[in-house]
C-alpha cells in the first residue's frame, strides 16, 4: 500500500473540495423554486435575474447552505472526536445522547426560562451537552468490564430517553413551545431566527480549533491509555480538551439545526476508508479535516433531496440523514465483531 | 463414584469458524478414567477441539461420539449429565454466592418443580468439601481470591456429577501456588472418583506431571499422543512449539521436564551446582 | 464425609423438600418478604388510585366495591370508570417490568431494556402515522401500536440474525432501528397540524387517561399466557447468566431459550405499550430496583413485576394529584423519576467497586 497506488492525499482533498462546492451550488439552486445554475452564479456575483430570485437566494438558500456547512462540519468533527476519545466505532453525538442533552437545555431555557436570543440559549446548550456527555460516560462504564461500545450505546439511549421525557413534559404543558419545537426537533436547516449561523460560528470555530489541535494526541490515544501515557500524553488534558471541543461543536450544531443523529457516526467511517485508499492510514491529522469536509456533503445532500421529493413541502434533513445513517449503522454492527456485552 | 467407563472419541473431525478451517480430519480417543492434557502453541486448535468434544461447536465434518452415539444425537439434558465443561475465564454475575454458583451445576438433574432434591444437596455438599470451600459457601464469588474462585467453578463442575470433565486452561491467570492447587484438585477428582478429565494446558511441565495421556497439536493436527515421557521429547517440542530445548527427568515427579534454550541460554558448558545433572555442551 | 445440611443453609437461603407432592426448592426469606411487601403496597396504591377523583370514594368502600357489594352509584364509578384505568396501570406495570427483567437477564446487561431496541419506537411511529396521516385502516390506536411494535420487533430480529443471534447484536441493531423510527416520528410530528401533534405527544409519553375495558381485555388475556411462560423460563435464566458456553454445558437449550425469552419479552412489552403507550423507564428501572431490594444476583421475576406495578400505579397517583386541575400523563412522572434512579444505579455501582 504505497503512496503510488490509489488516490494521493492532495488529489483526494481536491476532489472533496470540488464536491463540496458543487453541493453548495446545488443547495442554492434546487428547491421549491428551481433556479438554473447559471442564474445562481450570476446572482452570487451581484447580477441577479430578478428580485424574487435574489430574495430566495440570499434570504433562504444561502442561510440554509451556510447552516448545513457549519453544523455539518461541526457534527462530523464531533463524531470523529468522540469515536477517538471513547475508542468506540459506534460513537456519535446523537447516539450518545449529547445532542439530546443540548436540545433539552435549549427547550428548557426558551420555553420555561424565557431566554430569547441565540447568544442566550447557546450557553444552555453547552451546559446540556456537557452534562449529558458526563452522564453517558459514567453510565457506560458501569459494571465489571468497563466501557464497551454496547454499554456506551445503551447509556446513550437511556440518557436520551430521560431527556426526551423531560422535554415532552415541557412541551405538553406549553402548546406553543411544542409547536415551535417540533420543527426544529426534526433536524431542519430552515433558518428560523435569521442569522443563526453567524452567531454560532465563533463557538464552532473555537471548538474546531480545539478538535484539530488534539489530533496528534488522539493518534496516541488510539493505542490505549497506558501506551499513550508512556508516550508522554497527558491523558486528563487530552480528554478535557476533547470534551470541551465536543461540547462546543455539538451544542453549536444543535442550536443551529436541531438534534441530528448519525452524521457523526457515518462520516468518520467513510473518512477512514478514504484515508486508507489514499495510503494515509488512521491518522487523525487527516481524519478530522476529512470528516469536517465530508459531513456537510452528507447534510447538504440530505437537505436537497428532502426539498425535492415532496415539493412544495419538505422532509427535514435530519430525518433523511437518519434514514441513510441507520442502515449504515446496522450494516456496521452486522459486520464487525464488537466486544461482547 | 462412577463405575462406568465413558468412551469419548472423535473421528475424521473437521472444525471451522466461519470460513477459517481450524482442524481437519482429526481422530482422538479419550482414554477413560485418565487425565488427558492437550498441549500446543497458540491457535493450534486445542481449545477448538475441546469445545467440539463438549458439543459447543458443530463439526463441519466427521463426528464426536460418546459410547458410540454421535454427540449431536444425544439429548442436551442427558449429555449435560455425562459431560461437563468449564470454559476459559468464566464470569459470574455480580453478587452471586459460592453456594449459589455451585448449585447451578445441578441444573441438568433438576426439574422446575424439583429444585433441591437429596441428591442435589449431597452433590453440592460433596463438591464444596472436595474443593475445600465449605467454609466459604456464603461468600460472594467476586470477593474470593483467584485460586479460590477457580476452585468454586471447579466445584460447580464437580457438583454436576459428570463422568467426563473438560477444562479449558484451568490455570491461566492464576499464580503458581494456585495453579498447583487447582491441578492437585483435578488429580484428586480423577483418582478418587474415577472421573475422566481432558484439559487444555499451556504449561508443558504441568501437563507432563499431571496427565496420564498427552496430546500435542500443531496447526489443527495431532502431532503426537501418548504417555508424557513418550510424547514430550526435545525433538517433538521443537516440532510443535518451534522451541529448542533439553528434556530431562523432573527430580520431584519423575516426569519429563522441558528446559527451553534461547539465544542467551543455549546450553553451552557451564559450572554445575554440586549434585546437579551435568549440562551437555550446546551446539 | 458429607457435612451436615445446616452448613449449606446460610441466612440468605433456606431449602425445603416435600415428599408428596415431590416438590423441593430453595427459599430466600428476604425475597419472599420483599414480594409480600410489594404486593401489599401495590394493592394499597391500587385502591387509593381508585378512590380519588372528582367523586371521592372511601378506601373501605373501594374494597367493598371490588368485591361486588355497596351502593350502585359507587359501584358504577369504581367498576366502569376507575377500575379499568387502574387495571391497565397494574397490568402494564407488571408487563413492562417483567419484559425488562427478561431482556436484562438475556443480555447480561442492566442497561439493556426492551424499550430501547426499537419496539416501542415502532409502536410510536405507527400510532403517530395514524393520527397525522390518517393511515389507520380503521384500527384503534391500541391495535396500531401493537402492530407497529410487533412489526418492528420482527424487523430488528431479522436484521440482527446472522447464523443465529447474540444479545449484543439484537441490542445494537435495535438501537439503530429505534433511531430510524424516532426520526420518522419526528418528521410526522413536524408535518402534522398543531392539534394532531399534541394528541400524538399525549400518546407518545405514556398515558393512562381515558383507558377503559377495551384496553384491559387484550392485555389481560396475553399476560395470562405470557406471565406463566416467563416464570417457567426463570429456571433457564439462571444458567444463561453464566454465559452461553456454560449454559449449554449445563444442559440449557440456549438458542431456544433465548428465542423464547425474546418472544415472551417482546409480547409483553408490545401489548403493554399498545394499552398504555410507552411508559418511560419502568422496564429499565423496576428490575434493578427489585434486584437491589431482594439482594439477589439477578433481577427476580415476581419481585420485578410487582415493583413495576407499584411504580406505575404510584406514578399515576402522583401524576393525577401533583397539579390540581390537570391530569399529567403517567409517563412524564416515570420519565422525570428516571433521572434519580439512573444516578442511584451509578452511585451504587461505584460504591460496590464495580464501576469500570
Amino acid at each position: 500500500m504505497t503512496r503510488d497506488k490509489g488516490l494521493r492525499p492532495v488529489f483526494l482533498a481536491a476532489v472533496l473540495a470540488a464536491l463540496l462546492v458543487v453541493l453548495c451550488l446545488l443547495s442554492i439552486a434546487l428547491g421549491a423554486l428551481n433556479i438554473p445554475l447559471d442564474q445562481v452564479v450570476r446572482a452570487l456575483f451581484g447580477h441577479p435575474e430578478s428580485t424574487r430570485v435574489e430574495n430566495v437566494i440570499w434570504s433562504v438558500r444561502i442561510p440554509r447552505t451556510a447552516l448545513g456547512l457549519a453544523a455539518g462540519a461541526a457534527l462530523g468533527l464531533s463524531g470523529a472526536l468522540m469515536q477517538a476519545l471513547t475508542r468506540n466505532p459506534l460513537a456519535d453525538p446523537g447516539v450518545l445522547g449529547v445532542s439530546a442533552g443540548a436540545s433539552f437545555a435549549i427547550v428548557l431555557s426558551v420555553a420555561v426560562l424565557g431566554v430569547g436570543s441565540v447568544l442566550g440559549y447557546i450557553w444552555f446548550a453547552f451546559a446540556g451537552a456537557l452534562v449529558a456527555s458526563v452522564l453517558v460516560y459514567l453510565l457506560g462504564g458501569l459494571g465489571r468490564s468497563g466501557q464497551t461500545p454496547v454499554k456506551l450505546a445503551l447509556a446513550g439511549v437511556a440518557v436520551t430517553s430521560l431527556v426526551t421525557s423531560l422535554t415532552s413534559a415541557i412541551a405538553l404543558t406549553d402548546p406553543d413551545a411544542l409547536n415551535r419545537y417540533r420543527f426544529w426537533n426534526a433536524g431542519s436547516l430552515a433558518d428560523r431566527d435569521g442569522g443563526v449561523v453567524l452567531q454560532v460560528l465563533p463557538f464552532l470555530i473555537v471548538g474546531a480549533v480545539l478538535a484539530l489541535s488534539s489530533a496528534p494526541a488522539l493518534n496516541s490515544l488510539a493505542l490505549g491509555d497506558d501506551v499513550a501515557a508512556s508516550l508522554g500524553r497527558r491523558l486528563g488534558l487530552v480528554r478535557l480538551q476533547g470534551v470541551a471541543a465536543v461540547t462546543l461543536l455539538t451544542g453549536g450544531a444543535v442550536v443551529a439545526i436541531g438534534p441530528v443523529v448519525f452524521v457523526g457516526l457515518v462520516v468518520p467511517h467513510v473518512a477512514r476508508v478514504l484515508a486508507q485508499q489514499a495510503g494515509i492510514g488512521p491518522d487523525h491529522r487527516w481524519l478530522l479535516p476529512l470528516s469536517a469536509v465530508l459531513a456537510p456533503c452528507l447534510v447538504l445532500t440530505a437537505d436537497v433531496i428532502g426539498r425535492l421529493v415532496v415539493r412544495p413541502s419538505e422532509i427535514q434533513a435530519g430525518v433523511l440523514v437518519a434514514f441513510i445513517g441507520a442502515p449504515f449503522f446496522i450494516a456496521l454492527v452486522r459486520r464487525r465483531r464488537l466486544a461482547e456485552v | 463414584m462412577s463405575t462406568t467407563s465413558p468412551d469419548l472419541r472423535a473421528s475424521g473431525l473437521r472444525l471451522a469458524y466461519d470460513d477459517r478451517l481450524i482442524v481437519d480430519d482429526l481422530d482422538l480417543a479419550v482414554p477413560p478414567g485418565r487425565v488427558t492434557a492437550i498441549v500446543g502453541a497458540n491457535a493450534c486448535g486445542k481449545s477448538t477441539l475441546l469445545r467440539a468434544l463438549a458439543r459447543l461447536l458443530t463439526p463441519r465434518g466427521g463426528a464426536v461420539r460418546l459410547d458410540g452415539r454421535a454427540l449431536q444425537s444425544v439429548p442436551t439434558r442427558e449429555l449435560a449429565q455425562r459431560l461437563g465443561i468449564l470454559p476459559q475465564s468464566p464470569v459470574a454475575p455480580e453478587g452471586l454466592t459460592v453456594i449459589d454458583l455451585v448449585s447451578r451445576g445441578r441444573s441438568p438433574h433438576q426439574t422446575w418443580w424439583r429444585q433441591w432434591s437429596e441428591a442435589d444437596e449431597r452433590a453440592v455438599a460433596g463438591a464444596l468439601a472436595a474443593t475445600g470451600l465449605t467454609g466459604l459457601a456464603d461468600r460472594l464469588v467476586d470477593e474470593l481470591s483467584g485460586g479460590q474462585r477457580q476452585r468454586a467453578w471447579i466445584a460447580m463442575a464437580v457438583a454436576q456429577g459428570t463422568e467426563v470433565l473438560l477444562l479449558d486452561e484451568p490455570t491461566t491467570y492464576l499464580d503458581l501456588a494456585h495453579q498447583i492447587d487447582v491441578l492437585d484438585l483435578v488429580a484428586d477428582l480423577n483418582r478418587r472418583e474415577n472421573r475422566t478429565v481432558v484439559m487444555v494446558l499451556h504449561d508443558l511441565n504441568q501437563a507432563c506431571r499431571y496427565a496420564d495421556h498427552v496430546v500435542a497439536m500443531k496447526s489443527g493436527r495431532i502431532v503426537a499422543e501418548g504417555a508424557p515421557a513418550d510424547v514430550i521429547t526435545a525433538q517433538s517440542v521443537e516440532e510443535v512449539f518451534d522451541l529448542r530445548c533439553q528434556v530431562m527427568r523432573d527430580p520431584v515427579s519423575g516426569t519429563p521436564l522441558v528446559i527451553p534454550m534461547g539465544r542467551h541460554h543455549d546450553g553451552a558448558a557451564q559450572e554445575t551446582a554440586d549434585g546437579g545433572a551435568e549440562v551437555r555442551a550446546g551446539r | 464425609m458429607t457435612p451436615s445440611p445446616s452448613v449449606l443453609t446460610g441466612s440468605s437461603r433456606h431449602t425445603f423438600r416435600l415428599a408428596v407432592p415431590p416438590v423441593s426448592g430453595v427459599l430466600r426469606p428476604r425475597l419472599v418478604a420483599v414480594c409480600v411487601t410489594l404486593a401489599v403496597g401495590a394493592f394499597l396504591v391500587f385502591c387509593w388510585g381508585v378512590a380519588i377523583g372528582d367523586y371521592p370514594v372511601d378506601l373501605a368502600d373501594v374494597m367493598k366495591a371490588l368485591a361486588g357489594s355497596g351502593d350502585p352509584g359507587t359501584l358504577l364509578v369504581v367498576r366502569e370508570l376507575r377500575l379499568p384505568r387502574a387495571m391497565v396501570g397494574l397490568l402494564a406495570g407488571v408487563a413492562f417490568a417483567l419484559s425488562g427483567a427478561l431482556f436484562q437477564t438475556m443480555t447480561r446487561n442492566p442497561l439493556a431494556s426492551p424499550d430501547m431496541i426499537g419496539i416501542i419506537e415502532g409502536a410510536g411511529t405507527a400510532v403517530v402515522a395514524g393520527i397525522v396521516l390518517g393511515w389507520d385502516g380503521g384500527l384503534s390506536t391500541q391495535a396500531l401500536g401493537l402492530l407497529g411494535a410487533l412489526a418492528t420487533a420482527l424487523l430488528v430480529y431479522l436484521l440482527a440474525w446472522r447464523r443465529g443471534t447474540t444479545g449484543y447484536r439484537i441490542v445494537l441493531v435495535g438501537i439503530g432501528v429505534a433511531w430510524m423510527c424516532t426520526s420518522a416520528t419526528d418528521f410526522l410530528m413536524a408535518r402534522g397540524g398543531r392539534f394532531q401533534a399534541q394528541a400524538a405527544l399525549g400518546w407518545l409519553v405514556g398515558n393512562l387517561n381515558g383507558r377503559d375495558w377495551a384496553q384491559v381485555g387484550p392485555l389481560a388475556v396475553t399476560m395470562a399466557a405470557l406471565v406463566p411462560a416467563a416464570l417457567l423460563l426463570g429456571r433457564w435464566m439462571r444458567t444463561l447468566q453464566l454465559g452461553d458456553d456454560l449454559a449449554t454445558g449445563l444442559g440449557t437449550p440456549v438458542q431456544r431459550v433465548r428465542l423464547a425469552l425474546l418472544l415472551v419479552g417482546v409480547g409483553l412489552i408490545a401489548f403493554a405499550t399498545a394499552a398504555a403507550g410507552p411508559v418511560a423507564f419502568v422496564a429499565l428501572a423496576a428490575p434493578q430496583i427489585a434486584q437491589r431490594l431482594a439482594g439477589t444476583a439477578w433481577p427476580p421475576l415476581v419481585a420485578s413485576g410487582l415493583t413495576g406495578a407499584l411504580v406505575v400505579l404510584s406514578a399515576d397517583l402522583i401524576a393525577r394529584t401533583l397539579i390540581p386541575g390537570t391530569e399529567l400523563p403517567v409517563g412524564i412522572v416515570t420519565g422525570v423519576l428516571g433521572a434519580p434512579v439512573l444516578l442511584w444505579l451509578l452511585i451504587r455501582a461505584n460504591r460496590a467497586g464495580s464501576g469500570g
